[in-house]
């Protein structure tokens, strides 16, 4: 699953495409872990606008983030979420970790 | 209209996508909306997901699924593995439960199948492998 990532005003803003399941969560944790250790930026943006399809390895990858983004005190936020994304984040409790944009940030 | 179909494949993580988007096209004769396909494509994945990851522990070996419909526009799916089984399965359906410590499973599994779908049921023998069946009435469009 391909993953644009670019670094602007000091934050990482990672544009996710296609579907996020167990099988293609893993290379993109490689990736976007790649760019934060190599910028350290304060803020991690995850656009969703282009993901087709998320199960709950969507929800890991994005707590994952979470944790490694909090060794560099820098935030998450996520973008472009459709209804059903939000339902299974609510589920998660994702929503009091990281914050919910609306749209998301054009890399 | 009546009808079921059955599936089985290796247990690699490229067939998640597989499994999810055949027993979507299956369900696609109900004419389901966009969300209700949605929410099947999930569940699927989600249990198909644990089979790979936890029952097989990423060992290669054989998903069973079997899919029916009804007149009542219900959709049963069945996912089977003879994989290690689940000793406790209570504390196995507990949101953010999980057994993969070293990995990034979220423990939500089953939390998402159960959200999703009208009736989660769980069979497992440790030793002898789990059966995940996923029930969800379709408002057809129709």
């Amino acid at each position: 699953m391909p993953v644009t990532i670019e670094y602007r005003d000091e934050a990482l803003m990672a544009r996710l495409q296609g579907e996020i399941d167990h099988h293609s969560a893993q290379g993109l944790r490689e990736q976007i872990d790649d760019a934060i250790s190599r910028a350290i930026p304060q803020k991690l943006v995850m656009d969703f606008t282009d993901v087709t399809f998320m199960d709950s390895s969507g929800i890991g990858l994005i707590m994952g983030r979470y944790r490694q983004m909090s060794v560099y005190g820098g935030k998450v936020a996520i973008a472009g979420l459709s209804t059903q994304q939000k339902k299974v984040m609510r589920l998660a409790g994702l929503d009091k970790l990281v914050s919910f944009e609306e749209t998301g940030g054009k890399v | 209209m009546k009808n079921s179909m059955k599936l089985q494949f290796d247990s690699r993580s490229c067939n998640e996508s597989f499994a999810r988007t055949a027993i979507a096209a299956f369900a696609a004769q109900l004419d389901p909306t966009y969300d209700e396909l949605s929410d099947i494509k999930t569940a699927v994945s989600e249990a198909v997901t644990n089979c790979i990851v936890h029952a097989y522990a990423e060992r290669l070996n054989t998903v069973y699924i079997t899919a029916s419909i009804n007149d009542e526009n219900v959709l049963t799916v069945k996912v089977r593995d003879r994989g290690c089984g689940i000793p406790d399965i209570k504390r196995a359906m507990e949101p953010l439960f999980t057994t993969d410590t070293a990995g990034e499973r979220a423990g939500l599994g089953f939390a998402v199948m159960q959200s999703l779908c009208d009736k989660v049921r769980v069979r497992s023998t440790p030793g002898k492998g789990t059966t995940v069946t996923l029930i969800k009435k379709l408002e057809s469009k129709r």
